[in-house]
This record gives C-alpha cells, structure tokens and sequence, in this order.
C-alpha cells in the first residue's frame, strides 16, 4: 500500500535496463505503476488513464539521455507531467477595488471550512495587514456559530452574527457590518452541504448572489476519494469558484483529490491546511504535491529543513570526508548527530516518501537513536577513528559500557561497513563530479533528478534502523541510488545532503515556478509550526 | 489545447457514461471483451474500491474466459457475491446488543469524519429504545466542540458529562464512567477529538483515555467504535489500521453515505482487519443511522445514478 513509487519502479523498470529508447514495450509496466500510484492516491480513475496515456505519448521514442538513467528519465517526465497540471502556483486573493473584499468558503460537511475560516482571517491580517470581520453563517450545525467565535476570540478578530436571520442575510448583513466597522475583508463560513442537496446548493447560490464574493473558495478534505470530483463540479456549476484549499494535508493523505480538483474547476490551490492550530496553513507546492500524490514524499520539506539545521561548512567536511574515502566510525557519529539535529526522529522520518503510515509500526523512536548513541560513546576515540581495531573482546566491552548486547555492536559495524562500500562506490562513479548544479536543483525540485535523495535518505535510515525492527522501505534507483539499494544502505543520503548544501546557488531559489520571497515565507511557518510541534 | 482542457472534456464524456452503469456497458448487445472489463474496471473504481477493483475484474475476466461468466447477468451477480463475500456475514454486522452495565463505547475518528453527530444519534437511538444514556464529552480541544455535542444531547433529552475547553480527556471518560455507575446508566457515550491517526502523541492521549476506563472498570471500553468519512477515499484503510493498533477498534460507523461516494474503502477495512460495521450514517439529524446491513450496502455500491 505505501510503497514508494521510486521503490515500486526499481523492480517495474528492469526491462528499461541498457536499453537506448524508450518504447511502448518497454515503459508499458512503469506506466502501470504509475497509474496504480494514482489509484492509490484517489486521483480520480479516468483522470489517472488520461494522464498515464498522454505521459505515454510524451516519452515514446525519446532517446535515453546519455548518463541518465532511463528510469530517472522516465520518473522525471512523470513528475513533470504531473506538476504541470497541478500548477501554476498562485496563491493570490482577488482584492476589492472598493473594500471590503469578500471571500466566501464553501464545502463539504466537516471539510474544514470554520477552521481554515479562521486561518485565513489570521493569515490576511497578519502577512497583509488586513483588518478582517468573520461573519458566521452556518446556522445548521450545533455549535457552529459557537465554534467560529471561539476562533475569532483566539485570534481578536470580530465575528459577526445575528440570530433568526436566514445565512444569506447573515452574510449580507455581514458584509454591510464590514463597511460600517471598517473591516477590508469579509470571510464568509456557510455551513457545509452536499452537491445534491438542491435547496443548500440554492442556498449557496443565494449568498453569491446577495454578496457579489470576490473570492469563492472550496475547502475540501485531502482525505476524499473519488466522489471528489463530482462534489467539486456542482459546486463549481452552481457558484463561480475562483481557488481550492485543501486541508488535513498532515497526516498521510496522498491527496489524489488535488488533481481532481484542478481539472474540474481549473482554479488555483491556493492553501494547503496542515494542522488544527490557526497558524497551520501552507503555500501550495505544486513539486511538492506531485511527488506526493506519486508516493515519494515531503523530500523538499526535509531538505528545507535540513539546509536551516545544519551549517554549510559542517556539511561540505562530511560530503568532502565520504568522496576522499577516508569514513570511519568518528564520522559515522558526527553525521547520525547532525541528523537528529533535524527534529525528533517521527517527524524527520514522517517527511520521508510512504513514511507517514508507518510511524507506529517501525520502532524508531528516539530512544532507539539514544542507544545506538551509547554505541559510539562507550568506544574510545582511537576506536572511531580505527574501526578495524574493534576485536571480540573490545566489542564486548562496548556492548557493556552501553548496557546492551554485543549483538547491537555487531550490527552497527555491519551498518557502517554497508555504508562505506556505498561510499566507495559513489566514489568511483565519480558523483562529486557528476552533481553539479542542475542536479541538486533537480533534486531539490522534488523530483530527485537521479532520484538520489530519495533514495539515499531512504538508505540512511535503512542503515540506521535496518538492524533491528522490520525494514524501512528503501527507495532503489537513480545512480548513487543503485549503489545504496545494493547494499543495506548508508549514509549515502547525508552525502547526498552535504552535497547540496555545500557551497553552490542556493537552488530552491532558482524553482522557475515559485515566487521570489515566498520560500522564506514557508520558511519562516515551518519554524513558527514547529516551535509548538509535538503537542498540539 | 492544454492537456487540462482535454482532461476536462474527457470528463464530461466519462460523467455520461458512468451514469448509465453496468447496463451501459452491455447495451447494444455488447460482447464480453477486454475493453468492456476494462471499461467496468473504471466504474468499480467511482466506488473507492481501490485496487479491489483491479483484482475483481481480473477475476472475472479469468472467470469469462471459462466460460462461467457469459454477459450482464453473470456479471452482476458475481460481481455481487464477491463484494458480499469480502463483507463479514450479515449477523456479525450491523446493531447489537449491549448488556454490560454500564456498556462503555468510545468513539474515535479522524478530523471532522462525523463523530460528535454520530454520538448524537446513537444516544438519540438507545434512548428511543429505553435505555438510560450518559454521553461524556471527551473532545476538549476544538472550538465549541463540547457545546456541540450538549445542544445535541439536550435534543434527545440525554445526560452529559462535561468539562471547560482544555481539560483532561482522559479525566471526562473517568468522570462520565464514574457518573454512570453511581446513577446507573446503561450505556455511556464517549466522544473524543478528532485525530490522525499519524499523530503519535494524540494516539497516545487515545491510549491513555482507554487504559483509564479499563482501570476504572475491568473490560471498559467494551466497544470502541471508529467513525469512517464515507467520502473518504484509500486514506480510510490506513485509519482503520492505525486506530486498531493504537485502540482495538471493535467496530466501524460509516458517516455521510447520503451523497453520491459509495463508501468502497469499507471492504478493505472489513477484510483486512476483520472489523464489523455497526451503522450508517445519512444525513444530519438525529434519526438517519441505520444498522449495517451488508447486501443493502453492496447493492448500493454497485447501483450507479
Ligand atoms: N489535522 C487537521 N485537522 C483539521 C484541519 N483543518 C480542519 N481540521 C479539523 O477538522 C475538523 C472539522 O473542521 P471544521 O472547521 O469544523 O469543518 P467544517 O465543518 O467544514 O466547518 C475539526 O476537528 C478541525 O479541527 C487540518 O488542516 N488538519
Ligand atoms: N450529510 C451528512 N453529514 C454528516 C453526517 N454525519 C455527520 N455529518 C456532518 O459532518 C460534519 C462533521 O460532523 P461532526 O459530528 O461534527 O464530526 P466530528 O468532528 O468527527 O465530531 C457536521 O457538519 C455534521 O453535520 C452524515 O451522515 N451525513
Ligand atoms: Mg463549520
Ligand atoms: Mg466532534
């Protein structure tokens, strides 16, 4: 079920191996994989034919890029097919001439419309110094008014409301309110509906009508299946909708439903929703969300965060330690901790591609990270900067200095052979050489171009935890990739971290689609988001 | 044309030929070939059924080429009793009966999947059928949450047991248990917060309400009854998964089957966890739950509009 597609294609493309085109024969498993991907990630049935049909047309007949690998190739033009249709990334509101500006929310019951109401209310004040008034127009469901005054209290923006009045004259009323209160926008939470509930849908229409909104957003639940598109279509026949948020994007919802959406409607998503707290509401990243919808991953997030958490110079020493070859335990230990300088091991683990579902049956939390910790710290430095000296008795000497079995020293040498074989072997292909910029753009894309972050931060962890516990998924394929699913895996990822973060543009920046000023943006939320992390 | 203005006038092809259905795809005497399994594929997928779909089909298609399975008759039959089968049988689904006394149910579920709603006409259904009913008001993180639930409770003229925004979870289930042991309920409702299942620390605060109730009286919770959004796609399986692990989900409530999703997602979740449906839910108020009935469900699974 959560295979990586990365993973999934490293058996599907076995026939793509050595040859110099790529032909109907010889893509058609790889595109059968893709197409179960999209099923899996509830893209929408006709929607998923469709697209694996037209990546079909684009690809046939393409000549294998030399030193490419033809997978890499076929993976990159899946993911760039897919993040054409997501995208283009706009999150810009349509703002009143003469204010207020009116944004309407609409939906789906329990979509998440009051919550993401109030997100935006903060949003719109805080990053554009709106003053925003929340008028409460879903008089059906019990508490509903209730619940949107709490949030407006939270977060000291007036919520307007009146009792006995149908929603559409709350809404009006709501918006005549505005003017007089000298609020510049107006957020407007309906009570949720279903498309074929005729006398809501009417409803609907009857406060577009009476509102004149200049922003009419559908907030849908990242969890829907295939009905996605249905609901989205009436909504969008019976109103005018101009932008999509889609919510509870936090948990492991691939979130097929965006594609869906965005063929039906042709309007932006504009927000994705990641959280129940107000300030959980994100910048959609049309990379991003492709990568997911295919199975890889949060790959992106993670780089981001790794380029905040650990130095440059810190990085480049190991990627430069790794490509000269000369790895030994000492290092193995400076990078376990540089990683785990990233967060908590769940969330690290929880950006990886198909890791999100798996939380709770791999043991991997930090307790683990602490004993293997202990491993290191009960040698001596002679022994990490020598691991060849590690004979039986030293081993067990380790074992009991850490408190634990000799067996977990075992492991961990064979964890740290595995990765210098990696090591060695990425060196011989010359990878130092062979990322240059384009590659770590690439990468950093989402896509991987060589798919090699994906596959070697996948090997980290492999090598990590691979010991004990059941396996992490590995994520085969791309060329450091192929080294790293050989064997157990390695550290090859951080390698494949400290690459890009040593020296070079700064490639985020350089994403054709994005807008300037808004990775920092996300940046800066990511942290706020984290700061309260754990609990909620 | 961009590839989203053909996708979109695909679509409105696709949305008139779905509607006709299974019938559709025989009309016109049309044989038994690839491409109309293919195209019935399709149509099992509308459902949610996921790769279910791919497997029934594929079975059918060996089963045709048998020659057990000949046109839309044999089709729709099997294709009804391999759904059935995928179902527990009918007497492990749907209501039963709760003899503990009190009968502890807890009720869990994702964000905004149907749960406060679902309590409410659960408690509106066991008091219709004279039973005393406690429901206790375990969400105390959402906005209004507990509000929500109390106008629902005062509807249906049940007790309820609460606290202010942001205490304790696990201190509202110990307070309601305890409250109905002393004034002898019968059946004690809890709702709890919406959750994803991926969010380890409010799995934990789950745990921990389940391990307080079982202290407080040996075997409650008796039922732990997780409530699925019927709109929800293949994410539902993973839910069911992690919530079983983390609670031992005894049984399922599929909420908001009154649109047009099917609600396909269920067969994996009965199947792979063995986990019985009790009820669903269509509608908003208070009297739409039903009790599970299995062949109502496959029936409607398989009816296309
Ligand atoms: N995890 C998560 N929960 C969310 C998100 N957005 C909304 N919710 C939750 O989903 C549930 C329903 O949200 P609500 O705003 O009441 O939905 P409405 O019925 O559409 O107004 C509540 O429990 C919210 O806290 C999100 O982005 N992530
Ligand atoms: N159409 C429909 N809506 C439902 C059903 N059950 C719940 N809802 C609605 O879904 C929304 C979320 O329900 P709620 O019980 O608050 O969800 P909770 O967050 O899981 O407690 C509310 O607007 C409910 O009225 C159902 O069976 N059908
Ligand atoms: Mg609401
Ligand atoms: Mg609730």
């Amino acid at each position: 079920m959560f295979e990586s597609l990365t993973q999934r294609f490293s058996s599907a493309f076995a026939s793509l191996q050595g040859k110099k085109e790529l032909t109907d024969d010889n893509i058609e498993e790889g595109l059968r994989e893709v197409r179960a991907a999209l099923l899996e990630a509830d893209v929408h049935f006709q929607l998923a034919r469709e697209f694996v049909e037209n990546v079909r047309q684009r690809v046939v007949g393409q000549a294998v890029v030399p030193g490419v690998a033809p997978t890499e190739q076929f993976v990159h033009a899946v993911h760039a097919a897919l993040v054409e249709l997501m995208g283009p990334e706009d999150s810009a509101l349509e703002v009143a001439k003469s204010p207020p500006t009116v944004i309407l929310m609409a939906g789906l019951q329990g979509a998440g419309k009051t919550t993401t109401t109030a997100k935006l209310a903060r949003f719109l004040r805080d990053k554009h110094g709106r003053r925003p008034l929340l008028v409460a127009a879903d008089i059906k469901r019990p508490a509903a008014v209730e619940q949107l005054t709490v949030l407006g209290r939270k977060l000291d923006v007036p919520v307007f409301h009146e009792e006995g009045l149908t929603a559409p004259e709350v809404c009006a009323r709501g918006v005549a309110q505005a003017k007089a209160r000298g609020c510049d926008v107006v957020l407007l939470d309906t009570a949720g509906r279903l498309h074929i509930d005729d006398e809501l849908m009417e409803e609907l229409a009857e406060i577009a009508g009476r509102t004149n909104p200049h922003n009419q957003v559908l907030v849908v639940d990242a969890m829907t299946g295939q009905d996605a598109i249905r609901s989205a279509q009436v909504f969008h026949d019976r109103l005018n909708l101009t932008g999509v948020i889609l919510t509870k994007m936090d948990g492991d919802a691939r979130g097929g439903a965006a594609v869906s959406l965005k063929a039906v409607t042709g309007c932006p998503i504009l927000f994705l929703g990641t959280g129940e707290k107000i300030e959980d509401l994100d910048a959609f990243h049309a990379e991003r969300m492709a990568g997911r919808i295919l199975g890889m991953g949060d790959v992106v997030g993670l780089v981001e965060e790794a380029q905040e958490k650990i130095s440059e110079t810190e990085a480049q020493a190991a990627y430069e330690k790794m490509v000269l070859g000369s790895f030994t335990l000492e290092d193995m230990l400076a990078q376990i901790r540089m990683f785990r300088r990233l967060g908590p091991m769940k969330k690290v683990l929880g950006m990886l591609p198909g890791m999100g579902g798996l939380m709770d049956q791999v043991d991997v939390d930090d307790r683990k990270m602490n004993r293997l910790e202990a491993l290191f710290t009960s040698m001596t430095p002679r022994e990490r900067l020598h691991p060849e000296v590690l004979d039986m008795s030293r081993r067990r000497r380790i074992a009991r200095g850490s408190g634990q079995e000799s067996s977990a020293v075992n492991e961990l040498l064979k964890s740290f052979k595995a990765m210098k074989q990696v090591m060695k072997q990425m060196n011989k292909m010359g990878l130092g050489a062979k990322l240059g910029a384009k590659a770590k753009k690439n990468t950093l894309k989402g896509l991987s171009k060589d798919g090699e972050l994906a596959a070697d931060s996948g090997g980290l962890l492999g090598g990590l935890f691979g010991g004990g516990g059941p396996k992490l998924p590995g994520f085969g394929g791309g060329a450091a990739g192929g080294a790293g699913s050989a064997g157990p895996g390695g550290l090859g990822g951080l390698g494949g971290l400290g690459d890009m973060l040593g020296g070079g543009p700064r490639p985020m920046g350089s994403s054709a689609t994005r807008k300037s000023g808004s990775k920092r943006k996300q940046k800066q939320k990511r942290k706020k988001g984290r700061k309260g992390g754990g609990k909620r | 044309m961009g590839l989203f203005d053909r996708l979109k006038n695909r679509l409105t092809r696709t949305r008139s030929a779905l509607s006709d259905g299974i019938a559709g795809l025989f009309s016109g005497g049309r044989a038994m070939d690839d491409t109309l399994l293919a195209e019935l594929e399709e149509l099992l997928y509308t459902s949610d059924l996921g790769l279910l779909a791919t497997e029934i089909v594929e079975d059918l298609s060996r089963r045709h080429r048998r020659g057990e399975v000949r046109g839309e008759d044999d089709v729709r039959a099997s294709l009804r009793a391999t759904l059935l089968d995928r179902l527990p049988a009918k007497e492990e689904c749907g209501e039963i009966t709760l003899d503990a006394s009190p009968t502890v149910i807890l009720v869990v579920g994702v964000n905004g999947s149907g749960k406060t709603t679902s309590i409410a006409k659960l408690a509106h259904r066991f008091h219709t059928q004279g039973r005393q009913v406690l429901v206790g008001a375990c969400d105390t993180f959402r906005a209004a949450a507990a509000d929500q639930l109390e106008i629902w409770a005062d509807r249906s003229d049940v007790q309820i047991v609460r606290k202010d925004e942001g205490a304790d979870p696990a201190a509202v289930a110990f307070e309601a248990l305890e409250t109905a042991d002393v004034l002898g309920y019968d059946i004690v409702l809890l709702d709890t917060a919406g959750r994803l299942h991926t969010q380890k620390n409010l799995m934990d605060e789950l745990k921990k309400i389940h391990r307080v109730l079982g202290k407080k009286k040996e075997g409650a919770p008796h039922e732990v009854w997780l409530v699925i959004d019927g709109t929800n796609g293949q994410n539902a399986i993973q839910q069911a998964k992690l919530f079983t692990a983390a609670v031992e989900v005894t049984g399922v409530i599929v909420a908001k089957l009154d649109g047009t999703a099917k609600g396909g997602a269920v067969f994996a979740i009965t199947h792979e966890l063995g986990l019985p449906v009790r009820y669903i839910g269509t509608g908003e108020s208070l009297e739409l739950l039903e009790p599970f009935d299995p062949e109502a469900f496959v029936d409607a699974v398989l009816a296309t509009d």
